[in-house]
């Protein structure tokens, strides 16, 4: 079998089909693991109290808000340098989730950032780059849903989220570069965690869920494009005669 | 095990409206995402000339 197999619109569908049932069901085990270590295991905080708790779905969607840039943005170029359809497909169908973390992310961000901060919102380096990504991803979604010539969209669409994505480092990085509100890093490749073993495992646990969620939903939106897109299809039409 | 009581559960040290506040915003909205993707879907499944039928 040659690698580029399921590259094949067709191809992706079947296997896509068959794998969404299983992140489905890891995305319900691993948020309900995710919670209970979240709620019940992880001590209270010292400082914030119960407040902290937020951090088990604010620190994933904010990783997951960037990661998903990247990773669109990676598919874009893929697709419009290799002319590979596919490609351009997965990078079109992972902006809406990408944006949802983001606006997940600043939201969360807010309702913790009130009783610890007390302003749901300052002009601090971390959150407003984190604001330009949302609108990064609402500016490939509107530009690429404007033009109705699928290939030029894709292509008008990569260049956008080229060029947009020198803004996660910024976001990455904004706590280093600049004196913000926003605290640092609590966990990084190149140090120990700064928090309790127990509030890291949950976590991690639920940015498994997250990523779990994403596959899921991208494979979907994904499958969703591809029927759209291949409509003419000999292999589409003969699926719309099945019955549903 | 943290809390006492469902009551002090939900109270969330006196901050429930934050935390229960970010929680059901991220459960609505991953609940809301994956039903307008499997509408779209379904729409797309459908054979061309029952779509004018059924919409």
């Amino acid at each position: 079998m040659r690698f580029f197999t399921f590259a094949a619109p067709s191809r992706f569908y079947a296997l896509s089909g068959w794998l969404i049932p299983w992140f489905w069901l890891a995305t319900v085990c691993l948020t309900v693991l995710g919670l209970y270590l979240g709620f019940f295991v992880a001590p209270t905080d010292a400082t914030q109290g119960e407040a902290y708790r937020i951090i088990f779905i604010h620190v994933p969607a904010a990783w997951m808000s960037m990661v998903l840039y990247l990773v669109m943005a990676g598919w874009a170029v893929v697709g419009w340098a290799f002319k590979a359809r596919l490609a351009s497909m997965v990078a079109r169908a992972i902006a809406p989730t990408g944006a949802m973390f983001t606006f997940l992310a600043l939201w969360t961000g807010a309702f913790w950032g009130k009783p610890t901060w007390g302003a749901w919102w300052v002009w601090d380096a971390r959150l407003t780059s984190e604001l330009i990504l949302l609108f990064l991803y609402f500016g490939y979604i509107a530009l690429t849903e404007s033009i109705d010539d699928d290939r030029r969209a894709d292509s008008a669409g990569a260049l956008v989220a080229l060029v947009g994505a020198v803004n996660v480092p910024i976001i990455y990085f904004s706590v280093r570069w600049w004196n913000t509100l926003h605290q640092g890093a609590s966990v990084s490749i190149a140090a120990a965690p700064k928090m309790a073993e127990t509030m890291l495992t949950a976590m991690l646990v639920m940015t498994f869920a997250c990523w779990a969620y994403a596959f899921a939903v991208v494979f979907m939106r994904t499958r969703a494009i591809v029927l759209e897109r291949e409509a003419h299809t000999d292999w589409v039409k003969a699926l719309r005669e099945e019955a549903p | 095990m943290n809390w006492g009581s469902a009551n002090e559960f939900f109270a969330m040290g006196g901050y429930g409206s934050y935390v229960w506040g970010s929680y059901a915003v991220a459960l609505a909205l991953m609940v809301l995402e994956p039903w307008l993707v499997s509408r779209r879907h379904r729409r797309a499944r459908r054979h061309p000339d029952d779509q004018d039928a059924q919409e």
